[in-house]
């Protein structure tokens, strides 16, 4: 992989090229077609309500609010994408010079003529009725209280502006360019996490701080976001320092010397290297996580263990979708066993059956419940293959739902009241987690976690490990090899069930309460989503995805970091996977096996470039770097 | 599955066939059905330890067939399927496998996306004997030099006739005492169908008794000992190799001659 990494030179040249190309010698097709699709996402953006919901949200105190930036990114991000440009040879380069701006501001002027368009259209016409957001409210915003004309006017000037800067970009060198977005994006995250910052700011006894950074209406004071913009840059400029001294030493750069005779004991030591380093990554990791909630005040605990949860919950789909290749549409049954069994056998609150028995005990009951459920309702299902079984596991999922719901099991389950009353959890008379001490609830979640991390662990590296990859990979050549793949598909729904089901009996004793409702298909969605956002059959992929999408959007009935785009929460999934989809379809952290045959092509190719350079090395010739470079 | 290591069963079983001793694995009278559709009818066949047999037949003559009956991933509607002298009919595939009966799969069904290593390792699914196992793995790398060059690749990225040694290897690791072989020509070119008739020459050599069904009658008949014909489902030849070659019905009877040398 790192042979084809870095054309340093190749790219160079290119760029050049482009840049002695004139002003106006632009591609006016694709300016066009971007200033298009810029005019559609801002008038979707527009009438999605944001700017309207996220008015009154400050993020930098007098001058920017949430609702303006969800009308400037935009443009932003499609001039920089308008000064891309395909050179020769399959390498992508940036065209440098005016030339990128002008591209740029021409696509944000024609972009945001798509709100210019708006503005006169909520003047002249009425239709509120199908489009909600086609409102007054959302008029006064786009032309700033003011006139019509300004607001027609101004907003392709602010679209020629933002997108000059965005295409301006590729005049900068990287450095500056990426030192600029994180300092930007740094000002974002400080402005819009500041309830979690306030709120960390209290745990650690630092109220002085989170005082200081933001103002009465919940932005960021002015001259804070200067300062949190400068130490972003010096961040920056203190990494960038450090890679060049690193760079001098030889450290960085020796991955690009050509394969030398030495080369294996090289790359020995530093896979040594790599792995002491990773283990002292987990060591730190495994001490935050156990120290951390400490200081954590109470709205960070609460979410932690909400991610806590859904980390579990990944972690069992995991194995059912990632490890034995099963798609599962319909893993929130489980999620429901776990729940309701421990919510009927707890709470004094439980209509029918009520014995009220210790949350361990229950626990004990839910487990063996849900792998009951999970053979039930696996013995049907894995006669089948692909898309069938994927539309009758979510019709399985939807089933115990609305039996959890149903008049005839009401006398049990208590319908749509569901069952409360839920006692909380007592650790062996040592401690008791409630819901409203989340720190208590945060750690009995990283319990299971680390449980189920475990269990995910060891048995990917087992015996029936190795017997659900060779179902996932070919069902019929497994069973020639003397797998016996029914067992091996029954035992992976039986675990991932069983994983799902602690889950369930958290949720019950946190919330203190169970309702059909919060069993919905949209809970089986997001868990898949979270594993294949995260890395289908990785676990560290897995926590990554249940980190990034539930702690910072919230789950389906959870909050997240960002509370503001609770209500944007599907819509941001959504484009979030579509992207993910499209760029990276291994996701965040891909198993390396998984990335390996998503870029098979790549791959064959890599491994036809280090025959050429073997052959080369073979013949006395260069070899490495230099001489892949230079295959036609 | 004993844990004899592979070499036991190799200077004995090099003797030719007798059929005076019992078969290792036998089909009696034998029907089969996909659902409805009546398959393979009254199929006899017994495979002695040692030989090396071939199973002709057409297109859609019940070759696969006969062998998932075999294999036990299909169930006959009728008969016995024999193995060692004991009924196996109601055994899974993987008791079969563990007792010595092994297929390569048509089109040899590689785990492309899993590395050689790993394929080899899934073929050695059922053993527990981690010696015998590391064991087999030098076997196979004797047999096949390439096979280990290749070991940390993924197993989609070899050349056609790499594939096939990884699928003959792959099969080998589950220290069979039986091969069984679906259409080894399928799918190769004409210089690598000829490799690979060499390859299952020189496995049987080596000790092992294989069992292969095939399209080219002419290929397979020219290292086989014994010989059956199949026509839609019913065994219509049985003879020596010899006798089939030469016999005036094999025209007749099966369509995939079209040249003979």
């Amino acid at each position: 992989m790192t042979v084809t990494g870095d054309f340093p030179t190749t790219q160079g040249t290119s760029a050049d090229a482009a840049s002695r190309r004139r002003l106006l010698d632009q591609d006016w097709q694709k300016l066009v077609r971007a200033g298009g699709i810029l005019a559609l996402g801002q008038v979707f953006i527009a009438l999605s309500g944001m700017p309207v919901n996220f008015d009154r949200r400050l993020l930098i105190d007098p001058i920017l609010s949430l609702g303006y930036l969800s009308l400037i990114w935009l443009p932003l991000v499609v001039s920089y994408w308008v000064g891309r440009e395909q050179v020769l040879e399959g390498m992508t380069a940036y065209a440098r010079g005016g030339r990128d701006v002008l591209a740029g501001a021409i696509a944000g002027a024609l972009g945001n003529a798509g709100l210019t368009l708006l503005v006169v259209g909520i003047t002249h016409f009425d239709i509120r009725d199908p489009l909600v957001n086609w409102s007054p409210q959302l008029l006064a915003i786009l032309h700033f209280e003011e006139s019509v004309w300004l607001g027609a006017v101004i907003w392709p000037v602010i679209g020629a502006a933002t997108g000059a800067l965005g295409g301006g970009m590729h005049c900068a060198s990287t450095r500056i360019t990426r030192t600029a977005v994180i300092a930007g994006l740094t000002v974002f995250g400080a402005a819009v996490l500041e309830s979690v910052i306030t709120d960390l700011s209290q745990g650690f006894h630092i109220e002085a701080v989170s005082d200081w950074l933001y103002g009465p209406k919940r932005g960021l004071t002015y001259p804070a976001a200067i300062v949190v913009a400068v130490a972003a840059i010096a961040v920056m400029a203190g990494i960038w320092a450090y890679r060049d001294s690193a760079m001098r030493a030889g450290l960085v750069g020796s991955r690009q010397s050509p394969a030398a005779p030495g080369e294996s004991d090289r790359s020995r030591t530093v896979w040594r290297r790599f792995i002491s380093r990773r283990l002292l990554g987990y060591a730190l990791v495994i001490a935050a996580v156990v120290v951390l909630p400490l200081f954590l005040g109470r709205l960070t605990n609460e979410l932690l263990a909400n991610v806590g949860l859904f980390i579990l919950l990944a972690l069992g789909l995991n194995i059912i979708v990632g490890l034995a290749g099963i798609l599962d549409l319909g893993y929130v049954a489980f999620f429901a066993v776990g729940g309701y069994s421990v919510a009927v056998l707890t709470s004094p609150g439980s209509p029918r059956f009520s014995p009220e028995m210790p949350w361990f005990g229950a626990l004990f009951i839910a487990m063996l419940l849900a792998g009951l459920v999970g053979l039930f309702i696996g013995a049907p299902v894995i006669r089948m293959r692909g898309d069938y079984l994927a539309v009758v596991t979510l019709g399985f999922g939807e089933i115990i739902r609305i039996l959890l719901l149903s008049d005839w099991l009401s006398g049990t389950f208590n319908g749509a009241q569901g069952i409360t009353n839920i006692p909380g959890v007592e650790v062996f008379g040592l401690a008791t987690v409630r819901g409203f001490e989340p720190r208590s609830v945060l750690y009995l979640v990283l319990f299971f976690c680390a449980i189920a991390i475990y269990v995910s662990w060891r048995l990917e590296n087992s015996r029936i490990g190795r017997a659900w990859m060779a179902v996932r990979e070919d069902e019929t050549v497994a069973e020639v090899m003397g797998v016996d793949t029914v067992s091996a598909k029954l035992m992976a729904f039986v675990t991932g069930a069983v994983l799902g089901s602690f889950s369930g009996a958290i949720l019950s004793a946190k919330v203190g309460s169970v309702f059909p409702h919060s069993f919905a298909i949209i809970v089986s969605i997001v868990i898949l989503v979270v594993v294949i956002f995260g890395g289908m059959g990785n676990i560290p992929g897995v926590i990554a995805g249940a980190v990034v999408l539930i702690g910072v959007l919230g789950g389906p009935n959870q909050p997240g970091l960002l509370q503001e785009f609770a209500e944007y929460k599907i819509l941001i999934y959504g484009a979030l996977l579509v992207w993910m989809m499209l760029q990276r379809s291994e996701g965040l952290i891909p198993s390396v096996r998984r990335a390996q045959e998503l870029h098979i092509d790549e791959m064959n190719q890599d491994a036809w470039l280090r025959a050429q350079a073997e052959a080369d090395d073979a013949t006395g010739g260069g070899g490495g770097n230099s001489s892949v470079g230079e295959q036609p | 599955m004993s844990p004899d290591t592979p070499d036991a069963n190799s200077p004995s079983s090099a003797q030719p066939a007798s059929a005076q001793s019992e078969p290792v694995l036998e089909l009696r009278r034998v029907n089969t059905h996909y659902g409805a559709v009546h398959i393979l009818k009254d199929v006899d066949l017994a495979i002695y330890s040692g030989e090396l047999v071939c199973l002709l037949g057409g297109n859609a003559s019940g070759k696969s067939t006969t062998l998932k009956t075999l294999l036990g991933m299909l169930k006959p509607t009728s008969g016995e399927v024999v193995l060692d002298g004991e009924v196996v009919n109601d055994q899974p595939t993987s008791y079969r496998v563990a007792r010595g009966v092994t297929m390569v799969p048509e089109n040899r069904r590689l785990f492309k996306r899993l590395t050689v290593r790993e394929n080899l390792e899934l073929g050695a699914f059922l053993r527990t004997d981690a010696d015998g196992i590391a064991a087999d793995m030098e076997r196979v790398f004797e047999l096949f030099p390439r096979v280990k060059e290749r070991l940390n690749q993924k197993s989609g990225t070899l050349s056609g006739g790499e594939q096939q040694m990884v699928a003959i290897g792959r099969a080998l690791m589950a220290n069979p005492r039986v091969l069984l072989m679906d259409e080894p020509s399928m799918g190769l070119a004409p210089a690598l169908v000829q490799q690979n008739f060499e390859l299952i020459q020189q496995i049987h050599q080596a000790g092992l008794t294989v069992f292969m069904v095939e399209q080219n009658a002419n290929m397979a008949l020219s290292i086989a000992d014994r010989g059956w014909v199949l026509q839609t489902g019913r065994v219509v030849l049985d003879d020596t190799a010899e006798n089939l070659r030469t016999h005036p019905d094999l025209q007749a009877s099966y369509l995939g001659t079209a040249e003979q040398h």
